[in-house]
């Protein structure tokens, strides 16, 4: 029999330490509603997402109302769309028109995001795959709800360098094309190596080929419950650190569990996974960054941020695992710097660089991720960070990305505001020496040595 | 509706456990366990009840139970008990 004690530590996490669930995720394959012609192409898309998500947002509200978590986000993720859209899409404008479409069925349907405007280009561009990357300035400034990625490298197969410089010059487009609103379409537009094909996180959740044709994923947080458990230990050592990080990560994970059981079945779609993430939000007490601080350091970019880092994230898993019969997606702490409070205060402490936030992406999920820089940033140094975590990504055999926003006539030290979960940032200095003889080199980087493992 | 937990938080006051139970009996719903503490000042009780008998939605008798508590000052939250089970138990 269930405990009181056990009542109100679950209850405490909802109303005190804002624990959630962050987001159910239902990726759907569009590649059946691909056609010669671009107009039955988006009508067969939107007759699909909103004939199969059509519950999504009630179901995951009575979920939340029914077990008193609350589940923050309704979110669908499609079929690289430079895929579905390879046999009817001539020019980057008929990209744009299903980049509408899947914003209208968004709409229609109450769901906050829609990712899978995406092209897989690892090793190479397929002529649709260009399109799309050519169209995204466009398709990021006249829809709302959309999420754009590209995945431009992978340990398997190098990175193609040549979507990597294309991207940094695609990055600068995207801000120019929103600069009214603070760039925001950047901050809707990621570059991945190692995407993963189930990730229900947005800006880089899309539904890769190697899935079903409706999947649940589901996404869950709370960092501010492993802080709130971790002032209680103060002082303790790493071993009760890790044990009581991983206990308070398998408690929540099962909450996401329940919940991916529950909405799998009453929408009648199988259950993929769970994605163990520590996603933080720009709402007090709900920071990756506090976690960091109360495992010891000033601020987030003092000396030992990467192995307070590297030990969250280990134990984050390890008792996640346990608690989920699937898991996948990013799984592991994210730090995105717009959406964590603890993160712009380390920014605007000096504790924290873009440089030391790389580092930090070589032990966590996922990459330098809402990183407001100076909108004169040239697209050649954009194409260098984005290379840098490719790299990253690549020889470590891990997901990284880069989601950077170079905020349109804002300089270093200004402040940009996105509003809702994406947080406001102070921008970041870029390191001003040039690389753009490098990146203006062509073709790819071979895989790493290690990769071949057959 | 199978088990469902019912938290009562506030003010301790005259009558929180005899309304409560007299609102379950008329919806046919069976009390399987009472449990009680005081934390930080505030009364917090729990309830494990089965509602299997009863006729009434979980959405309707959560509603009827919150309006309920408010007469007394009280929070009163209805929840499934899966959340609890599936946290603490392997």
């Amino acid at each position: 029999m269930i405990d009181i004690s056990e009542v109100l530590e679950t209850n405490k996490m909802v109303s005190e330490q804002t624990l959630d669930v962050r987001t159910i995720t239902i990726g759907i394959s569009l590649l059946d509603c691909a056609d010669r012609a671009l107009k039955t192409t988006c009508d067969n898309i939107y007759a699909k997402l909103t004939r199969l998500a059509k519950d999504l947002v009630k179901v995951g509200d009575d979920i939340g109302r029914e077990f008193g978590v609350p589940v923050v986000n309704k979110r669908i993720s499609v079929t690289p769309i430079a895929l579905v859209g390879a046999a009817c899409c001539r020019r980057p404008a008929d990209f744009v028109r299903i980049a509408k479409t899947l914003d209208r069925a968004a709409k229609k349907l109450g769901v906050n995001f829609v990712g899978g405007y995406s092209a897989v280009v690892s090793k190479g561009m397929t002529p649709a795959d260009e399109l799309l990357i050519r169209s995204i300035p466009e398709a990021m400034a006249v829809t709302e709800r959309l999420c754009a990625s590209v995945n431009v490298g992978s340990t398997k197969t190098g990175i193609d360098m040549d979507a990597v410089r294309l991207m940094g010059e695609i990055v600068k487009e995207t801000a120019a094309r929103t600069k009214d609103r603070g760039s925001i379409g950047c901050a809707k537009l990621v570059i991945l190596c190692n995407a993963p094909d189930d990730n229900p996180f947005m800006a880089g959740a899309f539904h890769g080929v190697s899935e079903g044709d409706a999947v649940i994923n589901v996404g869950v947080s709370g960092p501010g419950v492993v802080h709130a458990v971790l002032k209680t230990i103060r002082g303790a050592d790493f071993e009760t650190l890790c044990e009581t990080i991983k206990k308070t990560a398998f408690k929540i994970t099962r909450v996401g569990q329940l919940v991916a059981q529950e909405a799998s079945k009453r929408l009648g779609i199988p259950f993929g996974i769970i994605d163990l993430s520590l996603a933080p939000t720009p709402a007090v007490g709900d920071s990756v960054a506090d976690i960091l601080r109360e495992i010891g350091l000033d601020h987030p970019g003092a000396p030992g941020t990467t192995a307070a880092l590297a030990l969250l994230n280990d134990q984050v898993k390890k008792g996640g695992v346990m608690a989920s019969s699937y898991v996948g997606g990013l799984s592991g702490a994210f730090i995105p710097v717009s959406e964590d409070q603890g993160m712009i205060d380390a920014v605007n402490a000096g504790a924290l660089t873009i440089e030391k936030l790389e580092a930090m992406t070589c032990v966590c999920s996922v990459g330098l991720d809402m990183i407001a820089i100076p909108g004169d940033t040239p697209a050649t140094s954009i194409a260098g960070l984005i290379a840098d975590e490719a790299a990253i990504g690549m020889v470590n055999q891990k997901t990284t990305a880069v989601r950077v926003i170079p905020v349109a006539g804002k300089k270093v030290g200004d402040t940009v505001e996105f509003g809702g979960l994406l947080g406001h940032a102070p921008v970041m200095a870029v390191n001003p020496f040039s690389c753009a003889a490098m990146i203006n080199r062509t073709g790819r980087i071979p895989a790493p040595i290690h990769s071949f493992k057959n | 509706m199978k088990k469902v937990i019912i938290t009562v938080v506030g003010k301790d006051t005259v009558g929180i456990i005899a309304k409560t139970a007299a609102y379950l009996a008329k919806e046919n719903i069976n009390i399987l366990d009472i449990s009680q503490t005081v934390v930080q000042d505030y009364f917090n009780m729990m309830m494990i009840v089965d509602g299997a008998k009863c006729r009434k939605t979980f959405d309707r008798m959560s509603a009827d139970l919150t309006k309920l508590g408010l007469t007394m000052g009280l929070r009163i939250h209805c929840q499934k008990s899966e959340i609890f089970e599936k946290m603490h138990r392997i």
